[in-house]
């Protein structure tokens, strides 16, 4: 009787391996544009590589995340992705993924348990953007003197500590660029904006600033218009990076009005699928840590086509 | 007029002292120049940052002096931005998006007035109701995502000028004083403070209280519709999870530091408004002194601290007590010289 079982349990195995993958996803919440575009493009990379995609939306509590996992398990997905809410409290759940032999992929942000709880973890490293803008600028600008205001994020928020520490590790040693004002616009467009006014005055009605770092693209949209409400042009007066690559800043690059964007992917679910072929076709382990390419965009890289291409993501 | 100056001659010195003190960290912030088409300088740039702090507060002030509050302000400012984004991407004109967004704003108050005057819910628990979920309403309007229009005319509100004057700040002037004026010109402030000292006696003496408090509830959410207005067409695109978050505590902080009581009863507009000013000096005060944006905050709630303990009521009546004790003293020992 228990020979009769297990072979229909092995025979079952084999009819889910040859038949389509299905993954279960538990997503944070639509907290920003920027994870509706990871939510549709996860839904597009399962769609074109034939896996079933079961979506959970966790409206930001780490409670119904759980809960989300463990009727993933109790299903017997062949792997989970998740973009986990808060990085503690994941150890049991995570375990009992481990004894089921689901394999666990995290997206975007980090957990504070064992690394053996997880295949691996795909993820942007913010320091790295940080240092993509400040190497662009520097590129930009050669031996000249250039004075740049900086908007931070949120303050004490990771990405604001870690895309403010980036781009002074990329211009630490080259005197010709300093940052003479930093302030926080709050990762939004009207606090991007009203920074930028004070920032304008303060350095003489805008002459005294070659260039604006903005921690995300947002905050760079809102100080373009107060650039050029302050009768000055965005993009030539004042050099504009910014990081995130959403949609409308390439229609600013389009205009002229902004020079260069990192991008953020939120294409996070591509490199994890990547990782889970390899380890359902033969057992590979990848690297704990899948850094996701941190892609520079300027004028010169079509920006009203990149546009099209990501206006309909839900950004 | 004389007496209401009087009134708000605290708060004026405040804000006074205030824009010295910036002043002296930035030498250049009471400079103002003309650039040929508008006005610009620090002091302009307050002016028209304060526009929704100070629509807010014409409203908060009016619902604070019945005894209530409003919490929901900040999300019908959401609202209406994302109301306003919609209509005019759908190619409504600007008269038809202004007034959908002002119905928008007029219909979440009908909603707070209900639940306070007619179903007696208390103020800060019905109004929290629309504060938590009005955001996802306007979510739902813009489908989560930044609502962005090219429309110059209605951008106009957010950034054109009139005589090089900002449009957002002629238009939180004329609120303000329209509303003061029709207040005071008419028995309307008398029967909204009675309402806020008393409602049951005022009800008994004739005034007809529950409309009077579901009229306050919709005139601040007609007052946040503007400021939303204002904050949406400055920007170029509603924001549903950013705009007008906590500004109904900036709002609230304005009136309280405008010398109004939240205990209802007597209010002042003006000294509202010269709070939304002093609040928005300290912003921008901020920023161009150049500190660090850690310290925004805490400097922030340092400077707000002292105005109220300057303003403090038990404060003053201490400071009275002395002044007639070291005039009586002096009095006294004037008297003994004479007599010796």
């Amino acid at each position: 009787m228990t020979r009769v079982l297990l072979a229909g349990a092995a025979l079952l195995a084999l009819s889910a391996a040859a038949s389509a993958q299905t993954v279960g996803f538990s997503q944070i919440g639509s907290e920003s544009g920027w994870r509706a575009a990871e939510t549709t493009l996860t839904r597009q990379q399962a769609e074109e590589r034939g896996y079933t995609l079961q979506f959970s939306d966790a409206q930001q509590r780490q409670e119904n995340q759980i809960a989300a996992l463990r009727s993933f398990i109790a299903q017997g997905v062949d792997a989970i992705l998740i973009a986990p809410v808060v990085a503690t409290g994941w150890d049991s759940v995570l375990q009992e993924a481990q004894e089921a032999e689901i394999p666990v992929v995290l997206l975007d942000r980090q957990v504070d348990s064992s690394d053996d709880l997880y295949l691996t973890a795909v993820g942007s490293d913010l320091v790295h953007e940080g240092e993509v803008a400040g190497e662009w600028l520097l590129g930009e600008v050669g031996e000249e003197e250039c004075r740049v205001v900086e908007l931070q994020g949120t303050t004490g928020s990771s990405p604001a500590i870690d895309r403010a520490q980036g781009f002074r590790n990329a211009i630490e040693g080259h005197a010709n660029v300093e940052i003479v004002r930093s302030q926080t616009g709050d990762f939004t467009r009207a606090g991007g904006k009203s920074v930028m006014e004070s920032f304008l005055q303060a350095e003489g009605g805008g002459e005294n600033i070659c260039a604006l770092y903005a921690h995300n693209d947002d905050m760079a949209i809102g100080a373009i218009q107060a650039i050029k409400e302050a009768g000055l042009a965005p993009g030539e007066d004042i050099k504009i990076v910014s990081i995130d690559a959403v949609p409308d800043i390439f229609q600013a690059m389009a205009a002229g009005e902004a020079n260069a964007t990192v991008e953020l992917t939120p294409n996070m679910a591509g490199p994890a699928f990547d990782a889970l072929e390899a380890y359902w076709a033969d057992g590979t382990e990848p690297e704990k840590f899948i850094q996701t390419e941190s892609r520079l965009y300027t004028q010169a890289d079509d920006p009203a086509a990149e546009y099209e291409a990501r206006k309909d993501l839900g950004y | 007029m004389r007496r209401s100056l009087q009134r708000i001659t605290p708060q004026l010195l405040t804000l006074a002292a205030l824009v010295a003190l910036v002043t002296l960290f930035f030498p250049n912030f009471i400079s103002i120049s003309y650039d040929g088409t508008r006005f610009v300088g620090p002091i302009v740039d307050v002016l028209k940052r304060s526009a929704p702090v100070a629509l807010l507060a014409v409203g908060m002030t009016l619902v604070i002096a019945t005894r209530g509050i409003d919490l929901s302000v900040g999300t019908v400012m959401a609202i209406a931005g994302a109301v306003a984004a919609y209509a005019i991407t759908s190619g409504f004109g600007l008269p038809a998006t202004l007034a959908l967004a002002l119905l928008a704003g007029l219909a979440a108050g009908l909603w707070n007035g209900c639940l306070v005057a007619l179903i007696g819910i208390q103020p800060i628990v019905a109004t929290l109701i629309l504060m938590t979920a009005g955001r996802g309403i306007a979510q739902l309007i813009t489908e989560g995502r930044i609502l962005t229009f090219s429309n110059n005319d209605f951008a106009f509100i957010g950034s054109g000028t009139v005589y090089g004057i900002p449009f957002p700040t002629i238009l939180w002037l004329a609120t303000a004083i329209l509303v003061a004026a029709l207040m005071r010109r008419t028995a309307l402030g008398l029967l909204i403070e009675a309402t806020g000292i008393n409602r049951a006696a005022s009800a008994l003496a004739g005034v007809n209280a529950t409309v009077i408090l579901i009229a306050v509830y919709m005139a601040s959410g007609f007052c946040a519709a503007l400021a939303g207005i204002v904050a949406t067409a400055d920007i170029r695109g509603a924001d549903a999870n950013n705009a007008g978050l906590w500004l109904e505590l900036d709002a609230i902080l304005a009136v309280v530091i405008g010398g109004n009581s939240l205990l209802g009863g007597r209010f002042s507009i003006a000294g509202a408004m010269i709070g939304a000013l002093i609040i928005q000096t300290i912003n921008t005060g901020i920023v161009l002194a150049g500190f660090p944006s850690e310290y925004n905050l805490v400097i922030k709630a340092g400077l707000v601290l002292v105005i109220l303990v300057m303003q403090s009521p038990n404060l003053s009546a201490d400071w009275f007590y002395l002044k007639t004790l070291i005039s009586e003293q002096r009095t006294a020992r004037a008297e003994r010289k004479e007599a010796s």
